[in-house]
């Protein structure tokens, strides 16, 4: 079996572009990507992407070539890039593949995002009489978390804070201004204790990755990033999603506990060896619950961390370095992708105003959603063994 | 219970007691679900029957709803704003609802809980209900 390594990341700006469709976000960044690796998309032996409202992925040939590459298309949520680049992990570490691309690229209309009952199962009183609104999921799922663990909810209000300052520092982040955690807090409140700049927007914006076997890699860049583990899970019976209109007495792990913990097992690295970690923030609660469910910290350790600034860029553990989710935006196929593209400008030294000190040589990506997945990856700048 | 218009009446058992959700519960593991459904989540089987779920509860937990939400939504304003939680009913499941009490600082984790139905939309008929839990007084 052979290793994959990341040789080329591109990137079409996050937030809001007036006038260029998610499509052509996409091409921009494809082409970023291959010529960060030097190379043309004719050299590209497999393609894997989606968007969730932005179009199919495998139209995005006629604009970068028709080279009849095979070009799947994956659809799963928030998980689109993650799905994508397991895709690609496989078909590159069977030996089936050498060299192919991950592309994941969405735009959203504005506000929230709606949902038809009946796609996820559920009758349509559900949608009627206003349950079926995902704000409010957060709201119950930190309510409930912050009671568990005796956690105080200004915490919130500081994650939120440090998304926004590591966003200004942060040339490709959609939202570029400080705002203290007095302001977050003061802000409207959307679902208790959750107020309007705890959530992250749905937006826009593109990224895309060029994958090869590790042994190859030196062939297209002199300093690769190896993808030690990719894993993707489902809920388990007793887990708390959303959309749920009743759950188990049984309590279960959240799917990110499982794929974050299968991650690191294939990777053979513990939480603790985590350089940079980039964690689902569709809302400060999701940090707040992700850091201690991915392994990074214990539950209810999570307050002193980020209080004492343990988690901003120079702290012992940096969380959403590029302003995650919440200065990004939601642009749901590409999240995932953003991720990794973050920790391998991070392991490769290319961060700029936001870069991790001490020279940080493992990374961890996380994204969760709906209807309760969740994908994780480990990056290291060494060749895993 | 007939006089009032309920927005699903598939949702609602007539007991002595009053009105009452049905749920599922699994003859082989015991697992419950709402609303009915034939597979159980739990043990994967079929063997799904018909169960009467408990009128009372605490509270698990809860949240408002702070923007007007967009459709499927289908309430009226008189209604709003609203608040929504998860009820806890010994033995059987957590299961999620309105509330009647909108002021989260009257709300508390734990808190005894008993069901009603609330209006939540009017049409020319009039109002058209749905669950809720409101703070039980012994």
């Amino acid at each position: 079996m052979s290793g994959v390594a990341i040789v080329g990341i591109g990137m079409h700006r996050f937030g809001r572009t007036e006038g260029v469709s998610g499509r052509s976000q996409a091409v921009h960044a494809a082409r970023q990507a291959l010529d960060d690796a030097g190379l043309r998309f004719s050299d590209m032996q497999f393609g894997f992407g989606g968007s969730y409202s932005a179009g199919d992925a495998d139209t995005l040939v006629s604009e970068l070539g028709l080279t009849g590459l095979p070009f799947v298309n994956v659809a799963n949520g928030c998980a689109t890039g993650g799905s994508a680049l397991i895709a690609a992990d496989a078909a590159i570490r069977s030996g089936t593949h050498d060299l192919g691309i991950v592309i994941g690229f969405d735009k959203h209309p504005r506000g929230a995002f709606d949902a038809d009952p009946a796609e996820h199962g559920i009758g349509s009183w559900y949608g009627e009489t206003g349950m079926m609104v995902t704000t409010q999921f957060f709201g119950m799922k930190i309510q409930r978390y912050l009671h568990d663990h005796d956690l105080k909810p200004g915490v919130l209000a500081e994650i939120a804070a440090k998304a926004f300052r590591n966003g200004a520092r942060n040339p490709m982040a959609w939202r570029r201004k400080e705002m203290t955690a007095d302001e977050v807090a003061a802000a409207p409140m959307i679902s208790h204790p959750l107020t309007q700049y705890m959530y992250c927007s749905p937006g826009e914006g593109a990224v895309a990755l060029v994958l090869c076997r590790a042994e190859d890699a030196h062939r297209y860049t002199d300093r690769p990033v190896y993808l030690a583990a990719a894993t993707f899970r489902s809920r388990r019976y007793g887990s708390f999603e959303v959309y749920s209109p009743w759950l188990a007495l049984d309590r279960a792990p959240s799917p990110s506990v499982d794929a974050a913990a299968a991650a690191f097992a294939a990777a053979g690295i513990a939480p603790s060896d985590v350089d940079v970690a980039q964690i689902q923030d569709t809302e400060s609660g999701a940090e707040l619950m992700h850091m201690a469910e991915t392994g990074l910290c214990e539950h209810g350790e999570q307050e002193d961390l980020i209080l004492s600034g343990g988690t901003a860029i120079e702290g012992r553990l940096p969380v959403n370095t590029d302003g995650g989710c919440l200065a990004n935006g939601e642009p749901i196929g590409a999240s995932g992708l953003r991720q990794v593209h973050e920790n391998v400008l991070q392991l490769r030294g290319d961060a700029g105003e936001h870069q991790v000190p001490g020279d940080p040589r493992v990374g961890f990506t996380h994204v969760y959603g709906a209807p309760g997945i969740s994908a994780c990856t480990v990056l290291t700048r060494e060749e895993p063994s | 219970m007939s006089a009032v218009r309920f927005v699903d009446p598939s949702l609602l058992a007539d007991t002595a007691e009053g009105p009452a959700l049905w749920g599922s519960r699994c003859r082989d593991c015991g697992a419950h679900t709402f609303p009915r459904q034939g597979g159980c989540p739990r043990c994967t089987g079929s063997g799904m029957e018909d169960v009467v779920l408990s009128r009372t509860g605490t509270l698990w937990s809860f949240t408002t709803q702070g923007f007007r939400a967009k459709p499927p939504y289908t309430g009226s304003p008189a209604y709003e704003p609203y608040a929504v939680g998860y009820v806890e009913l010994p033995g059987q499941l957590i299961v999620e609802t309105r509330l009647v009490e909108t002021d989260p600082d009257r709300l508390e984790i734990g808190m005894p809980v008993e069901l009603a139905l609330v209006p939540f939309r009017d049409d020319e008929q009039g109002p058209v209900h749905t669950f809720a839990f409101v703070r039980r007084t012994p």
